[in-house]
């Protein structure tokens, strides 16, 4: 990667930062180069994550909220990564995110980049988080990244943002449904959008509880019959964050409720940076970061090294019930040590 | 190092509603393995030329069935080539009269398609295309 693109970039010239986003995105060396180059200049955006079920109106809660942000006195420019899925069969996708947020496009403080997922899990593509770093050293103050419309358990965007928002509708399921592990539980805002709909005030209602359960001085309702009353001590109370997710209702499509939402987004910036937490969550996150870049390249260190035939005989025993492939594993390890002797 | 993929914007410029061909295209594209970036309805020239820029897209497809090519798509090709994305392959499909296809060639589309058109075909020419440029 040329230097003079990574400064034309920096200078905030889209084509270049368009192009730097493509080589990051394919993880060629220029790709990696680019990253390189830019990272000093990391740290500073507010990575603001959205998950929640399909349909439940991400991407145009994402439209609002980027307009909200963009209309504050000091005109943050805001990025948003929509990540769609890739198909399981053919490797194709369709990236329809955009369709919502036709109302940002006439604004160049804005930029809007459509990612497929590329087989990868967790509601995230493999290379979002590195994709963020490039509008990080653009100057995006905002990144917003909307996840693959998420089941129960897509949750990396934990790891990846530093506001993570689940957005929720009425009529997604019983109050069963807002206690089991998982979404839920990442949440630093919890939205209830399109909650003109019928059941929003129920939704709110259980989402509520839900959070009392977990912290005990917590009222939202119930008085002396309230959840929180009954439930077993827990060890640290409140919870050490000292933050206690928010329940909004939001009409995204009117944008109703979008300026409470992105106050809270405030709030919960000025929190993390207060209790530490802003720091804390990036060392987090640069340990997950290392680590799966730790797996990816070991496998391709070890997957450059095994012969192509070695690896087949070996799938064959497994494949003829002779080998378990826990004892598969152990040969294809052991074959790469004596290789290297 | 995993294959490059095509990305693709599927777009409908200007005031008709018709998008079935336009998600019919984008279907058969992404069957074909490719990312189709998809802008909705009612598009400018300026929010197309945005959205390709934004998307670093390597192929353009235009679906207009209004009668308004002969406007839309060179200015269409004109902001490209203002952003610096001369390296855009632009396909046009929908109803257009034989008599303009001469004319939208020469001013810098790849190639027209019109109704019942084999979406193979569709996928081959943009595998085409792109590979040349590359």
């Amino acid at each position: 990667m040329p230097a003079e693109q990574i400064s034309e970039l920096r200078k905030g010239n889209r084509l270049a930062l368009s192009r730097v986003l493509s080589q990051i995105e394919a993880g060629t060396a220029k790709g990696d180069q680019a990253l390189e180059a830019l990272f000093p200049y990391t740290g500073q955006a507010h990575k603001i994550g959205i998950t929640g079920p399909p349909g439940s109106g991400k991407s145009t809660l994402v439209n609002a909220l980027a307009r909200q942000l963009r209309a504050l006195e000091s005109h943050p420019k805001v990025a948003i990564i929509a990540v769609d899925p890739t198909s399981p069969f053919t490797g194709g996708a369709i990236l329809g995110d955009r369709v919502r947020m036709q109302d940002l496009q006439g604004d160049k403080g804005i930029f809007i980049r459509s990612m497929a997922s590329r087989g990868a899990l967790g509601g995230l593509a493999a290379q979002t988080e590195m994709m963020s770093q490039a509008f990080d050293a653009a100057g995006y103050e905002y990144i917003i990244i909307e996840t693959v419309g998420a089941g129960q358990s897509e949750v990396d965007i934990v790891n990846l943002a530093h506001t993570t928002i689940v957005v929720d509708v009425p009529g997604m399921g019983d109050d069963i449904q807002s206690i089991k592990a998982g979404i839920l539980e990442i949440a630093d805002i919890l939205v209830v959008n399109k909650s003109d709909q019928l059941g929003a005030d129920q939704s709110v209602k259980h989402l509520q509880n839900m959070i009392a359960m977990g912290y005990r001085g917590l009222r939202y309702a119930g008085g002396k019959h309230r959840l929180s009353a009954t439930m077993p001590q827990k060890q640290d109370e409140p919870e050490p964050s000292g933050w206690i997710p928010p329940v909004l209702k939001t009409i995204a499509f009117d944008g109703t409720g979008v300026d409470k939402l992105a106050e809270e987004i405030f709030k919960h910036g000025k929190h993390l940076k207060e209790t530490g937490l802003w720091t804390e969550k990036a060392e987090a996150a640069i340990t997950e970061t290392l680590r799966k870049l730790m797996i990816s390249t070991l496998y391709k260190q070890w997957r450059q090294a095994m012969p192509e035939k070695e690896l087949e005989n070996i799938i064959n025993q497994v494949l003829e019930r002779n080998l378990h492939p826990h004892q598969a594993i152990q040969q294809l390890l052991s074959y790469n040590k004596n290789t290297k002797q | 190092m995993p294959e490059k993929k095509i990305r693709v914007l599927v777009a409908k410029p200007g005031l008709d509603g018709h998008d079935r061909g336009a998600k019919v295209v984008a279907r058969a594209l992404r069957d074909d393995g490719m990312e189709v970036i998809y802008t909705g309805l009612r598009q400018t020239p300026e929010m197309i030329a945005e959205a390709a820029l934004q998307e670093d897209v390597d192929v353009v497809g235009l679906s207009i069935l209004s009668g308004a090519h002969n406007a839309l798509v060179p200015q269409i090709i004109q902001e490209l080539k203002a952003n610096g994305q001369d390296n855009i392959v632009v396909f046009l499909g929908g109803i257009i009269p034989e008599d303009d296809i001469d004319g939208l060639l020469k001013q810098g589309v790849h190639k027209v398609y019109g109704p019942g058109t084999d979406t193979r075909e569709v996928c081959k020419d943009i595998r085409e295309a792109v590979s040349a440029e590359a």
